[in-house]
């Protein structure tokens, strides 16, 4: 059967807001958990984020969230899907702080750089196209282009290329989407791209 | 590869009015914001900016009302600008959904806002509006919205200062271009873009798609526009109008 509660831990990472709007949108419903113990029922996570890794990473650490994360998304293999920063947990580290990620995708973020040769602007900013490497994931293989909006200074690096689900080209080719079993991440903001984003969304309510 | 953005920005004034102006003065009515926001939406545009112009003129608080309307009808990025003075007031508007901010009056005479802000929210989200005017000698100066006055700060140290503070996007606004539909100050926004290594969006002056890609090529990152977007032939009526994504793409592509 569909699930299509999300819960959504209530952490001051920025943007939730978003994320509700399209949810409702798309005539799902969204509950947002105060404490780590109105998780617990969960079915279907999403964690959003903005901000910088070590604040988020203290947060939910300080905040009891890791513990009834792992359970709910190891254990019982609940859905999740993190978007931007709440991707990049799922990692194991960041170049943009000293604390451990998730551990939940072998892998680290590691900072663009910008140089002579390979002049990007830092953060990658904007709409970009991406390139599905995998029909199976939420991103749907077709022959329009597909293009989301990213912003990130930090991009994922994963240890097993098969985590990669999409790139998106921005100096060189940089992880846009990663899926491993129930955990799904996307590095751009589904929630502000239009309906190319509503699309993935809609897929992740299906699952 | 990353597009050019092409942004629309709508003015509004303190009835919540959406309005457009001529060289900062004679705001003219022109309906709804959020109906203007509704139609944006539909037509995919990349990005949105809403600028409060009054807010800091009269020492209003935002209108987080009317703001939290506009986020629940963008699925895409919002930038709010106009009346931001602290941090909380940046909290409160985030929590309505918008994803950027763009600051002028509080920071102008002090950058330390933007670090506390940048700090708690991160560069991306924090943009500052740096609004450029010509003096009698036509020497572009920094320009004050709040009260139409020069200051005496230098335009492009400030530009260089904001950035590193942490502004992650440099809003650079013509002000004698403002609703003209006369193109785009290119001289400036080169002298702007080679001083920074963040993202500079250009604005005033746009006419055409032309305009557009000229904006790109002196410099900018991403392009925004007034009139062009709202107004609709010599008599300037009222209609609203973004670019094909295909047009815009063919437009960035070829030489």
């Amino acid at each position: 059967m569909k699930e299509t509660k999300i819960y959504i831990p209530n952490l001051s990472l920025g943007n939730t807001k978003s994320v509700v709007n399209m949810i409702n949108r798309l005539g799902g419903e969204v509950i947002i958990a105060n404490t780590p113990d109105e998780l617990l029922n969960a079915k279907k996570i999403i964690l959003p984020g903005v901000g910088s890794f070590d604040v988020g990473m203290r947060e939910l650490k300080d905040g009891g969230w890791i513990e009834a994360l792992n359970k709910l998304v190891l254990q019982d293999k609940v859905p999740i899907l993190g978007i931007c920063l709440g991707m990049q947990f799922f990692f194991d580290e960041s170049e943009e702080g000293i604390l451990p990620g998730l551990s939940w995708i072998p892998g680290k973020l590691e900072r663009f750089v910008s140089n002579e040769q390979n002049p990007i602007k830092v953060p990658h900013m904007g709409w970009n196209a991406v390139k599905v490497n995998k029909a199976d994931g939420l991103i749907p293989q077709q022959e329009e282009e597909l293009r989301y909006y990213f912003v990130h200074s930090y991009h994922a690096v994963c240890a097993n290329s098969d985590h990669v689900i999409a790139t998106a080209y921005h100096g060189s080719d940089v992880t846009a989407a990663v899926q491993n079993d129930n955990i799904y991440g996307f590095q751009f903001h589904p929630e502000k791209s239009h309906r190319f984003g509503m699309d993935l969304l809609k897929n992740f309510l299906s699952v | 590869m990353l597009k050019h953005r092409v942004i629309p920005a709508l003015l509004l004034n303190q009835h919540g009015g959406l309005v457009k102006t001529t060289k900062f003065t004679n705001p003219k009515y022109i309906g709804d914001p959020l109906n203007a926001i509704r139609i944006f939406n539909t037509k995919e545009v990349d990005e949105l900016m809403v600028l409060d112009i009054e807010a800091s003129k009269l020492q209003r608080e935002p209108n987080y009302a009317l703001i939290e309307q506009f986020a629940g009808e963008c699925f895409m990025p919002l930038c709010y600008g106009g009346g931001i003075r602290t941090i909380d007031q940046a909290y409160k508007i985030f929590k309505l959904g918008v994803e950027k901010i763009c600051l002028q009056t509080a920071v102008l005479e002090n950058l330390q806002l933007v670090r506390d802000l940048v700090d708690r929210f991160g560069s991306s989200a924090i943009v500052v509006s740096v609004d450029v005017k010509k003096d009698w000698l036509q020497r572009p100066k920094l320009f004050k919205s709040s009260n139409h006055q020069n200051s005496s700060s230098n335009w492009l140290t400030f530009i260089r200062d904001a950035v590193d503070a942490g502004a992650g996007e440099i809003l650079l606004n013509a002000v004698d271009k403002d609703g003209t539909l006369l193109g785009p100050d290119l001289v400036i926004i080169e002298q702007a873009s080679k001083e920074i290594s963040a993202p500079l969006i250009a604005l005033g002056g746009i006419a055409s798609l032309k305009d557009i890609k000229q904006a790109v090529e002196a410099g900018a990152s991403a392009v925004a526009a007034g009139a062009f977007f709202v107004f609709h032939g010599p008599h300037r009526a009222v209609l609203i109008t973004y670019p094909q994504y295909q047009e815009l793409l063919t437009l960035f592509n070829t030489k």
